[in-house]
């Protein structure tokens, strides 16, 4: 581990590099910016349309409804912006391109996800930090400093969460070429599956989003705790603290999902 | 010191064969199946075989990107697949239908990258750098965006930027694919040089066998996913091209000679092409019986060209039984 300045100086050449590239596309540029920002408003209408025909969502006021949703989308954002790249390999592993991020001294990983970087996807990200912001100042919160810290990191565990899923998703282009769609359903899905209080959902899928695929602790779990809500399934009080360590266990699974993927690399022929 | 080694490496693939609208079956295919090989520190070796031989799987698992299915590989001491950043920084690897430059960037620009990618030291770095515009006449084309460079400039650009981390071992899949001859003679006379004063070990794939005689000693044939070949260029010429060709210009035209030892395979006005073995003949024996039959004005002696003697190597025709 003790290349990680290394690993981190390289990731900083190769985004420079990458942005340079990509102003050379200006217009291109500033369309998809605002592209991407006005998209990422579309599943908050949802969610605004809803609440003008009902109250409450299960128990969920309007302002509640918002901060999950501010947390999932911004967590999602920040991912999108870092780690969504790993969905490029699989058009590299098509095209035979994967081989480059294999040459050069630097982490597969990295290597993918710097050359991949895109300045415009940080658009998806404004307006949850704005609704998340807002959302806060309407919610009621009874403030400890365990709360207070619990916000930055929610939001953190919640990027670090769909980046891992958006690896491991990204990993199984490895063994079979066509995963795209499954992919998208675990990272976008799962994305809009957050947004929403998990009671609404059948007792399988809420099992589902808090022990195998964890996104309950990207939004629900931790906002449950904030408002003084019950924590789904029954479960114990402190376990709404657990995004962090959930976050750690991820990433330890998708590193290890990723490193056998690569091991599994076919390249292409000549 | 062997810098290379491959011992008895085996690399198989599964292939989904379509038979019929849905049914698919599981097929074996062995890309590379048993090579063995070794590579001394500072030889140039030309690694040559038809398409599909395995000639790039087996680069490929030499430089890290594909783990071998058996066997053993080694590159520099070390393991390219559990120390493969480490490889990395020891080794160069050019393919030549593939850019490793960055596409949208002016030339220059790539190399700056690599030298932090590479953690090359900046006087080492300039000093290679300034090494390489020189012989590789680079001035002109570092403020070039790399998409705009005609393939001939962009393999110069491609040769200096996998160098600059100094590395051991080169390793070369088709480097003059698609050049034209005034391009492939650069790079060429640069490979030469650079294996000349740095002593790097190269080893190389290629279609072209002027490559192949120009810079390699040493020539290794594949097939089917085996060495079948692996010896100086000089003895396979000696074992598969026993055949030479007196050319001669006699004074007047005539119909072909009938000489003991040799047979006209071609008349054209006064000059005639006699083949003989070079075994049975000297060429200066052949002359005295040409002389004897009629007046020689010129002569000159072909050698089997390196394209022939592998073009029959790869059909599987035998080196002729002693």
């Amino acid at each position: 581990m003790a290349d990680v300045a290394t690993e981190m100086a390289a990731y900083r050449r190769l985004v420079g590099a990458r942005m340079r590239a990509d102003f050379q596309y200006r217009t291109s540029f500033v369309l998809f910016l605002v592209s991407q920002t006005l998209v990422s408003g579309l599943d908050l209408a949802v969610i605004l349309v809803l609440f003008s025909r009902v109250q409450h969502l299960a128990g969920w006021s309007v302002a509640e409804v918002a901060l999950l949703y501010g947390f999932a989308a911004f967590g999602f954002g920040i991912a999108d912006v870092f780690v969504s790249q790993v969905e490029m390999a699989s058009r590299h592993i098509k095209a035979g391109t994967f081989d480059l991020f294999l040459l050069r001294p630097v982490g597969a990983l990295v290597h993918l996800c710097a050359s991949e970087f895109a300045l415009r996807r940080v658009g998806r990200s404004v307006q949850p930090a704005i609704v998340t912001v807002i959302a806060l100042t309407q919610v009621h919160v009874a403030w400890t400093p365990v709360k207070v810290a619990l916000v930055p990191v929610t939001i953190l565990s919640s990027a670090v969460i769909f980046g891992c899923v958006w690896v491991v998703t990204s990993s199984l282009a490895f063994w079979t070429v066509e995963t795209q769609e499954i992919a998208n359903s675990f990272t976008y899905g799962g994305m809009t599956l957050s947004q929403y209080p998990v009671d609404l959902f059948a007792t399988w899928l809420r099992r589902l989003v808090v022990f195998v695929v964890p996104l309950a602790f990207t939004s629900v779990l931790p906002a449950s705790y904030l408002l003084d809500k019950p924590i789904p399934l029954g479960l114990p009080r402190w376990t709404a603290l657990l995004s962090p360590a959930v976050a750690a266990v991820l990433v330890v699974v998708a590193r290890s999902v990723w490193t056998l993927a690569v091991r599994h690399y076919r390249s292409t022929g000549s | 010191m062997a810098i290379v080694e491959l011992r008895d490496v085996h690399k198989t693939f599964t292939i989904a064969v379509r038979k019929g609208r849905i049914r698919r079956e599981r097929r074996l295919v062995h890309a590379v199946d048993g090579v063995s090989l070794t590579v001394e520190a500072g030889a140039m070796v030309g690694y040559i075989g038809p398409n599909g031989a395995g000639k790039s799987t087996t680069i490929k698992m030499l430089t890290g990107i594909l783990v071998p299915s058996r066997g053993r590989v080694q590159v520099d001491g070390l393991d390219p697949n559990r120390e493969r950043v480490a490889v990395a920084r020891r080794i160069g690897v050019l393919f030549g239908q593939r850019t490793q430059l960055w596409w949208d960037l002016p030339l220059g620009d790539s190399f700056t990258l690599l030298r932090h990618i590479y953690r090359v030291p900046e006087d080492r770095f300039e000093q290679n750098l300034s090494t390489f515009r020189e012989l590789l006449a680079l001035d002109e084309l570092l403020p070039i965006p790399v998409r705009q460079l005609s393939l001939g400039q962009r393999m110069r650009g491609e040769l200096a930027a996998v160098l600059l981390h100094d590395p051991t071992v080169l390793f070369l899949d088709e480097p003059t694919i698609g050049l034209d001859p005034v391009s492939k003679e650069a790079v060429r006379s640069f490979l030469t040089e650079l294996n000349r004063t740095r002593h790097t070990t190269v080893l190389l794939t290629t279609h072209d066998l002027v490559d192949v005689e120009r810079l390699c000693e040493r020539l290794v044939i594949i097939d089917h996913g085996r060495v079948i070949e692996d010896s100086t260029v000089a003895s396979i010429k000696a074992r598969y091209g026993r055949e030479r060709t007196l050319v001669v210009d006699l004074e007047t035209p005539g119909p072909a000679l009938d000489i003991d030892g040799a047979e006209v395979v071609k008349v054209d006005g006064p000059r005639q092409w006699l083949r003989f073995r070079r075994d049975q003949l000297t060429a200066t024996a052949l002359l005295e019986r040409v002389a004897a039959r009629a007046a020689v004005r010129d002569l000159s002696v072909e050698e089997p060209a390196i394209d022939d003697i592998v073009r029959a190597i790869y059909r599987g025709e035998n080196a002729p039984e002693d």
